[in-house]
């Protein structure tokens, strides 16, 4: 008779584990880590993750968790370089980490507009996006990032949804080296051929498609 | 009497298949002859800025849009999860990734193999078929119509039946000890895992296909001319891994062509009464280097996926 207790015991506790660690992360981000260096991240990234822009400071909700929790690593690896996050990065363990990105990844995202390849485009941002910019090998954006900008898996990132300011911030970061952790330096390449004018362009293109959502 | 049986046999088996009609049953590779001086410029299609605002504007535009996103505006002929310009880069426009300027103007084609001539639109019909494992929309349908105007727009002041340089992937020399899958699988998990996925399987947004699937049920069909390691590897030494092409050597880019083509995909719809050695002997021993109906890691090739 004792057969079935187990398994029930043992679902239990699994229940119990995954409700400690949803309400750890979730706590993490309204009132930080355990280490008062590791500060309440919803204080720059806004109490629904949806970010600061006048600040800078990036949307984190609805990232994958795969994602965010590399980025804080290399804050921590110095592989990407923020004297902000660095400290913080440094002060969360590594079970923080992992209940944290797992609360952003599931706070809602903004509503996105999906555009696709197929549209036609206008102005050097979209053109950027949708096209490329092949004579300097620029591929189209969307073929990385996916409609719109959506984001695709745990490597490439959501452009959609962020603010141009954090954007052009990172096009910046992988220009000058103080970026450099993406996987075989798939990003970085692209930014050092960029314009400044495409820089910017393309940091108002993305940042642009939420608002354009926002305000139907 | 045995003729004739199997003759009716074949015509049973025809016409209750009448859907998977093959619509270019020659796949093998073009020659490559074509070639320019360094510093001459490839031939330059138009910009898109420049096109009329008119219904031959609107009918090129339609056909950009089904190039490049071919799964939402061509989903009833597309059976898997490409889309044309994953194989033709930059929208179709770029010189040594089979640009469509390369290859309007060559049609319609005479393939002296079988004796037959080919039309351009009998040459997409082939694409769908084969590369997006599809079935072939009619010949006036407005599919064809609208690629057939993109491509003619594209090749806009392109010489007629001449080949032009940059028209194909530029062949690239087997490694001189040949291919090794084994490498293969170690230079796919550090260069194409991150877009493509740990098996081959592509990576979507949504349920939408953003890196295409590299083999399995998804992928392009044993048929497609990409499933020939030489074909492949000729691909992904000019474009891969997407923006930095040119960067994997050679041989790199055999190794891991090789690994690609050694996973097992859909079916060619050719096969041949159903057997795989069949359909090798009469459309893979010839064409160029591929494992179809080979032996790889003890098990057969061809045998096709549902």
């Amino acid at each position: 008779m004792t057969f079935p207790r187990w398994p029930l015991a043992g679902v239990a506790a699994l229940l119990l584990a995954m409700q400690a660690q949803a309400a750890d992360g979730q706590k993490i981000y309204t009132q930080g880590g355990a280490n008062p260096a590791a500060m309440a991240c919803g204080t720059c990234h806004g109490a629904d993750g949806r970010g600061m822009a006048a600040g800078g400071f990036p949307r984190l909700a609805g990232l994958a968790a795969g994602y965010s929790a590399k980025q804080l690593e290399d804050f921590r690896s110095g592989s990407r370089a923020n004297p902000i996050m660095q400290p913080i990065a440094a002060a969360l363990s590594d079970e923080e980490i992992q209940a944290v990105t797992a609360a952003l990844a599931a706070m809602p995202a903004p509503p996105m507009a999906g555009v696709g390849r197929g549209e036609k485009a206008e102005g050097a941002g979209e053109v950027l996006a949708l096209r490329g910019a092949w004579e300097r090998n620029i591929p189209e954006c969307v073929a990385c990032h996916g409609p719109g900008g959506v984001g695709v898996g745990e490597s490439f990132p959501p452009l959609a949804g962020q603010s141009a300011q954090y954007l052009r911030a990172q096009l910046e970061a992988w220009r000058q080296g103080t970026r450099k952790n993406d996987p075989n330096d798939l990003m970085g390449h692209i930014a050092r051929s960029m314009t400044d004018v495409e820089v910017q362009a393309a940091s108002d293109y993305f940042a642009g498609l939420e608002l354009k959502e926002a305000s139907q | 009497m045995k003729a004739v049986i199997s003759a009716l046999l074949a015509m049973t088996v025809g016409g209750s298949l009448q859907a998977a009609e093959i619509s270019m049953d020659d796949q093998s590779q073009l020659t490559q002859k074509a070639s320019k001086t360094a510093g001459e410029p490839y031939f330059q299609p138009p910009q898109e800025r420049d096109l009329p605002a008119n219904a031959y504007g609107e009918l090129v535009e339609q056909g950009r849009a089904i190039f490049v996103d071919t799964q939402k505006y061509a989903a009833e002929y597309v059976g898997n999860g490409m889309n044309c310009t994953n194989c033709h880069t930059e929208q179709g426009r770029k010189a040594n990734s089979a640009p469509l300027w390369g290859a309007y103007p060559m049609y319609p084609a005479y393939r002296k193999k079988n004796d037959k001539v080919n039309s351009y639109a009998e040459r997409m019909q082939g694409c769908f078929q084969f590369s997006m494992n599809g079935t072939p929309p009619a010949a006036d349908s407005h599919v064809i119509n609208a690629l057939t105007a993109y491509s003619y727009w594209l090749s806009t002041g392109a010489p007629t039946g001449q080949e032009l340089p940059g028209r194909a992937y530029p062949e690239v020399p087997q490694p001189k000890d040949g291919f090794d899958i084994a490498k293969g699988r170690q230079i796919y998990a550090e260069q194409c895992a991150v877009c493509h996925g740990d098996n081959g399987q592509g990576q979507k947004a949504g349920d939408v296909y953003v890196f295409p699937p590299l083999w399995g049920r998804d992928s392009f069909n044993w048929g497609a001319g990409m499933h020939r390691i030489n074909t492949a590897a000729a691909f992904i030494k000019e474009s891969m891994p997407l923006g930095k092409g040119g960067t994997l050597s050679g041989d790199e880019a055999w190794h891991v062509a090789a690994y690609m083509n050694s996973h097992e995909r859909p079916q060619d719809p050719r096969l041949v009464e159903g057997s795989v050695e069949k359909t090798r002997l009469r459309y893979h021993a010839n064409d160029g280097v591929n494992l179809y109906g080979q032996k790889v890691d003890g098990v057969v090739l061809g045998q096709g996926i549902e």
